[in-house]
């Protein structure tokens, strides 16, 4: 069984939803504390969604500096597959594994609502789907306004590091994007929350294709 | 507050009456740190002295009912072994002077009170009320209160299930802010404030101590301060939901690994309040150091670390041999943990600072020997001669365009998805509808929930129609 080490800050809130989604596509989730070192030979990592730090300073710049983020660069530096859920994707842009930074809300309030996901080009995070395809997936967030400076922009629209848009942008991020990756293709991250799109009870199921892209590039490292 | 009354039991709000029962109770003159403390729990905040004689009136007991009132929050038994802890309470006063930080801490308040219980909160609801959005004002305190409901909610990660709001002239000098909590707890881990076992320590964990929410007491300040600093001292708590969330995650750990003998929180009168209601529960007496107390500031004096009001504080009893574990799991969660007093057999609340006696009271007297009072039913002047349903003459079309333009029928989804409906993963039914549902992991089991108060109808006939959550329900 693949394990997927899901990390606990404190302030961290969806950490406990993205174990619950990965035990139901099968998966075995390994709860990690912000002070280890140590993955403990998980295949894959989250990066849950929250307030990490209750967002002090700015959010996820504290908890970029804890000490399971080291070990969580050396896994991504080798190649080995990361996800970033919200704040997950704010604590990955403070370490420097993704490009841009978010910034609060167009609005300056807190928005939660089902968002229409548009898929930017066929990618191993989102096995099956083509260009085009359309996911919905909740978000839910006080920042989540992607920033880059048109250059940066260009650069990763060539290298296919746009992972997901938004439909109808609902907190003001450049170019409507919703979540990237990085260069290499191992590292991704979105604002919105495919860990809470996994049961028709609940909502929509469309978020379990992205923990299944999650799954398979665990199976099937990028080379680094 | 105006100037300084000569005689301070009046300047804390106790009657003449109250204040010779006092004297009466205690056999003697009570120092200004046990007239602190009387005045706060024989107010009606703490009391209930006019209230509680008609609240008796109400079926509190059911064959489902684990706990009633008289704990921290009720407790539902719901089957498969699983609970529910449920508690609504009004953090008006607050709001109206500072609506973000008074709506934030009316959630802080009531989350507490569900996971002294020993249950995860799993949702939220708020129920409000303004005057008409035609002013300024009242969009400030309407837009401030849902900003502050939401900061808190979303930051600890407790989904916001649904509530309501109306806006009317009558609430303008005065609105509303309710907020309730629903938590989820196995029925066998249902956790009492009630203090026992004499040598057992008292230990009290969270944020430190400030100054905060002392309020009218400051009357009481004898050294360093003349009265426009006093008056300068904040009366609104201020909300740290961070400190929160580590508050319930830490506390849920301690009570799995089942380390607490009893658990209480710390809101109105703060150390004051929950050390006499551990003890009087218990039937047992409690010693507190005051100066083991964490403060957040200076030169507080024994009187202001009693009753401070600071939010996200717990008391817990923890047996001597168990106070090790309790304190690295605080540390963990980065909480501070510090014990200040032990569980006596005298059945007074003794409090000592820098080694000094400085106020011994007899427990009984605070709690069940707190004044109640009978009230005479009088019927409001404003009620008379008003017909009920007194519809004004108007044109059909006129009456639909003005119903269509109130802000009391509106959408209310420009408030909730300001809040988390998600975390937790159980919200099978978002905020918007009639009720919102919530699934009880790890059964199959859901509960339905909702918020509702029919003031207008209540104001006419307060005794013909009881508000719907009254009623009993099959």
């Amino acid at each position: 069984m693949t394990r997927v080490g899901v990390v606990t800050f404190p302030g961290a809130c969806d950490d406990r939803d993205a174990a619950h989604a990965l035990r139901l596509i099968g998966a075995e989730p390994v709860s990690l504390w912000h002070e280890e070192t140590d993955l403990r030979g998980c295949d894959a990592v989250i990066v849950p969604g929250g307030f990490t730090f209750g967002d002090h300073l700015r959010p996820g710049a504290i908890a970029a500096h804890s000490p399971v983020m080291g070990a969580v660069r050396a896994h991504a530096e080798a190649g080995g597959p990361v996800l970033g859920i919200c704040n997950g994707f704010q604590v990955l842009t403070e370490v420097g594994l993704l490009p841009g930074v978010l910034r609060p809300n167009a609005g300056l309030r807190f928005r939660c609502q089902d968002a229409e996901l548009i898929v930017e080009q066929p990618t191993p995070w989102l096995p099956g789907l083509g260009a085009g395809s359309r996911l919905t997936i909740p978000v839910k967030h006080h920042d989540g306004c992607w920033f880059a400076d048109p250059a940066t922009l260009a650069e990763l629209e060539q290298h296919g590091q746009i992972l997901v848009r938004y439909a109808d942008n609902p907190n003001g991020s450049v170019a409507d994007v919703a979540g990237v990756t990085n260069r290499a293709g191992n590292v991704a991250a979105l604002m919105p929350h495919p860990e809470h799109a996994v049961e028709s009870l609940i909502g929509s199921t469309d978020g379990r294709i992205l923990l299944h892209g999650l799954l398979d590039l665990a199976r099937k490292p990028v080379a680094a | 507050m105006s100037a300084v009354s000569p005689s301070p039991h009046a300047a804390l709000g106790l009657t003449d009456a109250e204040f010779d029962r006092i004297c009466e109770l205690l056999g003697r003159q009570p120092n200004t740190f046990e007239l602190a403390v009387y005045s706060l729990l024989w107010s009606e905040h703490c009391a209930y002295k006019h209230s509680r004689l008609l609240l008796r009136r109400f079926p509190t007991s059911g064959e489902r009912v684990l706990q009633g009132p008289g704990e921290n929050a009720g407790v539902i038994d719901v089957g498969d072994g699983l609970a529910v802890a449920l508690k609504v309470e009004s953090h008006n006063h607050p709001s109206a002077v500072e609506p973000f930080q008074g709506a934030a801490t009316g959630v802080g308040g009531i989350l507490r009170d569900i996971f002294a219980m020993g249950a995860r909160p799993v949702a939220i609801l708020d129920s409000l009320r303004f005057g008409e959005l035609d002013s300024g004002h009242q969009r400030h305190l309407f837009s401030s209160v849902v900003e502050g409901v939401g900061h808190y909610g979303n930051c600890v990660g407790v989904a916001n299930l649904g509530g309501e709001v109306y806006f009317e002239p009558g609430y303008e000098a005065n609105c509303l802010v309710n907020a309730m909590c629903v938590g989820v707890l196995p029925a066998e881990r249902l956790t009492s404030a009630r203090a026992a076992g004499e040598g057992n320590l008292l230990v009290l964990y969270g944020a430190r101590t400030g100054r905060d929410g002392i309020g009218g007491a400051s009357v009481l300040a004898s050294q360093g301060f003349d009265e426009g600093s006093a008056a300068k001292r904040p009366s609104v708590q201020i909300g740290d939901p961070f400190m929160g969330k580590k508050l319930i995650e830490c506390t849920l750990e301690l009570l799995e690994r089942g380390l607490l003998a009893s658990l209480q929180d710390l809101g109105a009168a703060g150390l004051a309040s929950s050390t006499s209601e551990m003890a009087s529960s218990g039937g047992v007496g409690l010693d507190v150091d005051l100066s083991q107390v964490p403060l957040r500031e200076q030169g507080m004096e024994p009187f202001e670390i009693m009753i401070s009001e600071s939010q996200e504080r717990m008391a817990a009893i923890v047996e001597p041999d168990q106070l090790d574990a309790v304190l690295e799991t605080c540390s963990r969660w980065q909480v501070d943990a510090t014990p200040i007093g032990t569980v006596t057999g005298t059945g007074s609340l003794r409090a000592f600072h820098d080694g000094e006696l400085v106020g011994d009271i007899p427990v009984d007297t605070l709690v069940d020997g707190a004044p109640r009072y009978q009230v005479e039913r009088q019927r409001p002047a404003r009620l008379a001669d008003r017909p009920l349903n007194a519809a004004p003459a108007r044109q059909n079309a006129e009456v639909v365009l003005r119903l269509l333009g109130s802000a009391n029928l509106g959408s209310r989804r420009w408030i909730y998805r300001q809040y988390d409906q998600l975390v937790g993963s159980g919200t099978a039914v978002r905020p918007g509808g009639d009720a919102g549902v919530i699934r009880l992991t790890p059964s199959d089991r859901a509960v339905a929930i909702s918020l509702d108060g029919n003031g207008r109808p209540s104001a006419r006939r307060p005794a013909t129609l009881p508000a719907p959550a009254q009623r009993p329900q099959r």
